[in-house]
């Protein structure tokens, strides 16, 4: 029973990883219609800012809470550049293209950041320092480390916190007019382009808490970390129904959940491909997702 | 007369690459092509098969793919592992060995046929759910198929796992590579100049449209999504048994697909010209470059990313746009034209990537289809 | 369309010219040229830039100690195989056709080295590997040789040592299915442990680049094993050990030749307890192992590790080859090569009929203090 209950908790934590990153992803494409490759690699842009702020401040040596909190909004605010410079100096001028040309900037802006990376980092992995004490808990046989948990609350909180501002915000409002109708947006005096140029600044910074949050439990970066988890992140939204912020939560979940599964069996090394397994499934059977409805409540 | 000229054409062009196989492969009278440029010129001829079937489905279609290098996984995979179990029976059933002569010719044509099978039917299962959908999903689906096919094969110690097939026969020759290229080229230019590549391109030009006017859209999408995946597993297929170039899961990554996206996107999405260039350049340049790759690692890459993005913002359209090399000037100027598909006004049009009616700047539009 | 046409046909021309026009950047060489092709970029990088450093270091002490065959000197040329197969391919054939160089030295994982080997054969040009431990890469043909243990035998010492020292009786393997290193390393593991009487559970299978492991190791805690073997690389040994000690299983976990890596020091106070075999220890006394260690740590500032060592020791096995054949003529060389028995740093290297050398192995346990992993020398291991 207790290694039951640890696989749950095993499959949560690495649920919410996916959740926290496909939350961000949900609300580009809520708004923009893009899937924005890119995202996944804000996401490991946000744990090499984190990594080399927390270096300079020497926080392995000096683990601190505080200085932990400044270091991840001191890389969210650099990410949240990052996503303004890619918005404008890439997506814009395609944006009114076929989707097709959109798609192919994307990966290649994603390329550029995962290579880029390479070149400026080096390809070798890295180890985050600890800027928090890892501690772990135990709660009968089941353990779950003070990381893990910071990650949960984290996600549910950032759920909550989006919800809010896309369905009570003014901002939020111009968010929906805007995934709704464009031009009509435009007309309605809405200045679309500072409302996609603040969905992604949001989205990138969020990406960054991530990456940061992620690195501190488990603790490899590299170049590359942004890929497979920001693909998986984004089936996660699909799964929950793309533009719909509970359903991405819901989605990072399950997927976390079932992964943790898959890898309990003798079949642990097709975990990277039970996300995609469930992306065919869900386009067959429920295309819209669980959450979602035939008409996807936008964003 | 036409039938007279076609028969005789394609006679030339196999004699032609029967003479080359001869001066690639073995040497004729102490000249021999030196084995490291004909390695990279049959890499080229791989390489302008997968183009060119990519371009299939992201050019003419307009369709994402971006599991290329999945579906020649299947297709290689199976090729190499029919001659390695039973490609002496095979080459047996002529009367003949894996040695050469028509025993080997034999296997081989058997092997690929089988590959190219193998991978149409992948091309079908992954086709069919996700390109009733929206564009997009097919994009991430076919990048997950990849990773999904990589990881089984990963699990299967009978084709090397992580090692890579290193039992493969080496049956590959230069002359099997470029017939097969030939072939490529000839079915995507006979398959864009039918009804079937007016039907793809009126998918690309406006889905729904094209759905109004009678186009069945998935049909022709599935249809266009099968044979390139076919040809694609005969790339494998050559890939896999040409001499010491084993096939590997670790190098028929997601790299390899957006490899070959490049090489069309750099040579003009939907022109196959375009693409053969395409894979020619993306082939030499890294070789060329060995030094430079040396001394600044991962710069290549760095390039690749900058070209896409570069290509998209200031010349969607790739060095060769639609347009297609052509052997007309050739002909005598009594000669029928043959017809051009767009006018260049429409030409143009497209080369800017916008949809011909863009819904969103029309102030009736709408945007339900969203 | 017309006006267009004309600029293809010059583009294309020019694609064909640039390849014609590469012949004619060959490399001007003197002296005997040897080739190593090595994974200088991508993910093994730290493998090769060890093999590069260990060979360069090789190469200029014969150099300096007035080369071979009355003053010729050895002049390395290196390629960068990217640590993919078709690129080790690639350049192995451009190193023997184009560079015509004697001997190729290389590469350090199995994969890339079973890619190249063919080649080799084909051109009668021996090839010696530092560091692939896969059983099947000398198998590829009579000009393939190597001057590391194989993955057999690795196994072996390992499963010795956890059943004999350690007093092991349950054990758990993790295997990276990645890398046929990591494959070939747990068959050997199961086959000895249990051979000797010990019980092992089906291994469990993950990715390189692979950072959660808590699934799987909570299935293996429920199991309660004496011990783990990580038979994969440094970095996911790390986590590995990480990530078990904090789901609270304080067994040993140990690792093969493949954990020796700077970044296995961020798997920190988790590295307690845990062993490997390895081909090289800088602890050793011989003066042959102090002499290198020393002009080693002069040449590039730190300590050799194990691929560095064995490299260095494939060129001296090369030089001395070459030495006694009296000539650089592949088939001579080769036959050199078959009998070689040269004193290096990693052991005696003495070629049997395999192609392969008999040698010992150590096993060393892992420490790690004030941000720093040493390994300190336990046993050594001989074969039967």
């Amino acid at each position: 029973m207790d290694t039951f209950f640890q696989q749950v908790i095993n499959g949560l934590s690495l649920g919410a990883i996916y959740a926290l990153i496909a939350l961000g992803y949900t609300m580009v494409y809520g708004v923009l219609r893009l899937i924005n490759f890119a995202h996944g690699d804000v996401y490991m842009l946000g744990a090499f800012a984190g990594y080399f702020l927390a270096n300079a401040l020497n926080l392995d040596a000096n683990p601190s809470v505080l200085w932990a909190i400044a270091v991840t909004i001191g890389s969210m605010a650099i990410c949240a550049g990052a996503g303004l410079l890619i918005e404008r100096l890439a997506y814009r001028p395609v944006r009114h293209h076929s989707r097709l040309t959109s798609l192919i900037t994307a990966i290649g802006v994603s390329l550029l950041l995962e290579y880029g990376g390479q070149v400026v980092f080096g390809a070798t992995p890295r180890f985050f320092p600890q800027m928090i004490r890892s501690e772990t808990y135990a709660i009968g046989g089941v353990q779950i480390t003070n990381q893990s948990l910071l990650i949960i609350v984290f996600a549910v909180v950032v759920m909550f916190a989006l919800q809010y501002v896309v369905h009570r915000t003014r901002i939020g409002k111009a968010m929906r007019a805007t995934s709704f109708n464009l031009s009509v947006a435009k007309l309605m005096g809405i200045n679309t382009d500072f409302v996609i140029a603040f969905t992604f600044a949001l989205g990138s910074a969020l990406a960054a808490a991530g990456g940061v949050l992620v690195a501190l439990a488990i603790p490899r970066i590299d170049p590359l970390m942004g890929l497979m988890t920001g693909l998986k992140a984004f089936v996660a939204a699909v799964l929950g129904g793309i533009g719909n912020i509970p359903g991405a939560m819901l989605g990072g979940l399950l997927i976390g959940l079932m992964e943790t599964a898959l890898s309990a069996t003798a079949y642990s090394t097709y975990r990277d491909a039970v996300a995609f397994g469930i992306l065919i499934l869900i386009l067959l059977v429920r295309p819209a997702g669980i959450l979602g409805t035939a008409v996807t409540e936008k964003v | 007369m036409r039938g007279l000229r076609k028969i005789l054409a394609i006679a030339a062009t196999l004699a032609a690459l029967a003479v080359l196989n001869i001066v690639f492969e073995s040497g004729v009278g102490g000249f021999q092509v030196n084995p490291y440029y004909a390695r990279i010129i049959d890499l080229i001829g791989i390489n302008i098969t997968l183009a060119v079937s990519l371009n299939l489905v992201n050019g003419l279609a307009g369709q994402f793919s971006l599991g290329h290098a999945g579906f020649m996984a299947v297709g290689g995979y199976t090729a190499t592992y029919v001659t390695v179990a039973h490609g002496a029976a095979i080459a047996g059933l002529v009367g003949g060995t894996l040695d050469g002569g028509a025993g080997a010719f034999v296997a081989m044509l058997v092997s690929l046929c089988c590959g190219a099978a193998a991978a149409a039917l992948a091309g079908f299962l992954v086709g069919v759910p996700s390109l009733r959908l929206k564009g997009d999903y097919l994009a991430i689906v076919t990048l997950g198929f990849g990773e999904i096919i990589r990881v089984i094969i990963l699990n299967i110690p009978a084709v090397g796992g992580a090692t890579g097939f290193t039992e493969a026969i080496p049956l590959t020759t230069f002359f099997w590579i470029f017939v097969v290229a030939v072939l490529t080229i000839v079915i995507v230019r006979n398959i864009a100049t039918s009804t079937f590549g007016r039907a793809l391109e009126a998918i690309r030009g406006d889905e729904i449209a094209a759905e109004a006017m009678g186009v069945r859209t998935t049909r022709y999408k599935v249809l266009a999504f099968v044979i390139s995946s076919a040809l694609a597993g005969v790339a494998g297929g050559l890939s896999g048994q040409l001499f010491a170039n084993p096939l590997n899961p670790q190098q028929l990554n997601f790299m390899r697909s957006i490899e070959v996206v490049v090489m069309i996107v750099i040579g003009g999405i939907g022109s196959i010209t375009g693409a053969v260039f395409g894979a020619g350049i993306l082939t030499v340049l890294p070789e060329a470059l060995r030094t430079v790759d040396q001394q600044f690692p991962g710069l290549r890459m760095v390039l690749y990313a900058l070209l896409l993005i570069l290509f998209m913002i200031f010349r969607p359209q790739g060095l060769f746009g639609r347009r297609e090399f052509g052997w007309s000037w050739l002909r005598l100027p009594n000669r029928t034209k043959i017809p051009v598909a767009l006018s260049d006004a429409a030409d143009a049009r497209q080369h800017t990537g916008r949809r011909p009616v863009d819904r969103r700047s029309t102030l009736g539009g709408s945007d339900t289809d969203d | 369309m017309k006006r267009h046409r004309g600029r293809s046909l010059g583009l294309a021309l020019l694609g064909v010219a640039t390849l014609a026009l590469t012949p004619a950047c060959q490399r001007g060489s003197t002296g005997i040229p040897v080739g190593l092709y090595a994974s200088l970029t991508g993910d093994g990088a730290s493998f090769g830039q060890s093999s590069k450093d260990g060979t360069e270091l090789a190469v200029d002490e014969i150099n300096n100690a007035g080369g071979v065959l009355g003053g010729h000197k050895l002049s390395l040329l290196t390629e960068d195989d990217q640590s993919r197969p078709d690129q080790a391919s690639n350049a192995v054939l451009k190193l023997i056709t184009q560079d015509k160089v004697v001997a190729v030295l290389g590469e350090v994982a199995s994969s890339r080295s079973l890619a190249a080997a063919p080649i080799a054969q084909r051109y009668k040009v021996p090839m010696i590997t530092p560091a692939s431990t896969n059983e099947r890469v000398t198998e590829a043909g009579d000009y393939i040789f190597r001057v590391c243990f194989i993955d057999a035998f690795q196994g072996e010492v390992l499963a010795k040592f956890a059943y004999n020292d350690l007093k092991a009786r349950k054990a758990a393997v993790l295997k990276d299915i990645q890398q046929d290193y990591s494959v070939g390393l747990t068959d050997s593991v199961v086959t000895h442990f249990s051979a000797l009487g010990g019980q092992v559970f089906d291994p469990v299978s993950y990715s390189s680049g692979d950072t959660d492991f808590k699934a799987v190791l909570t299935n293996i805690r429920s199991l309660r094993p004496d011990v783990i073997f990580a038979t994969g690389y440094y970095i996911e040994a790390a986590i590995i050990a990480r990530q078990a000690r904090e789901l609270g299983m304080t067994m040993p976990i140990l690792g093969g030749d493949g954990w020796v890596g700077e970044p296995l020091k961020n798997g920190r106070e988790a590295l307690k307890n845990t062993y490997i075999s390895n081909h090289y220890s800088g602890d050793n006394p011989d003066p042959v192992v102090q002499t290198f260690e020393k002009s080693y740590r002069a040449k590039y500032g730190h300590a050799p590790d194990s691929i560095a060592a064995l490299a260095y020791d494939a060129v001296k096995v090369l030089a001395d080859a070459i030495t006694r054949a009296g000539s650089t003529d592949g088939v001579k060389v080769r036959e050199a090569l078959a009998t070689a028995d040269v004193a290096g740093v990693t052991g005696r290297l003495k070629m049997n009929a395999k192609r392969n050398v008999d040698k010992p192995a150590v096993i060393q346990e892992v420490t790690y203090a004030n941000g720093a992993v040493t390994f300190v020398y336990k046993t050594t291991i001989a074969p039967d």
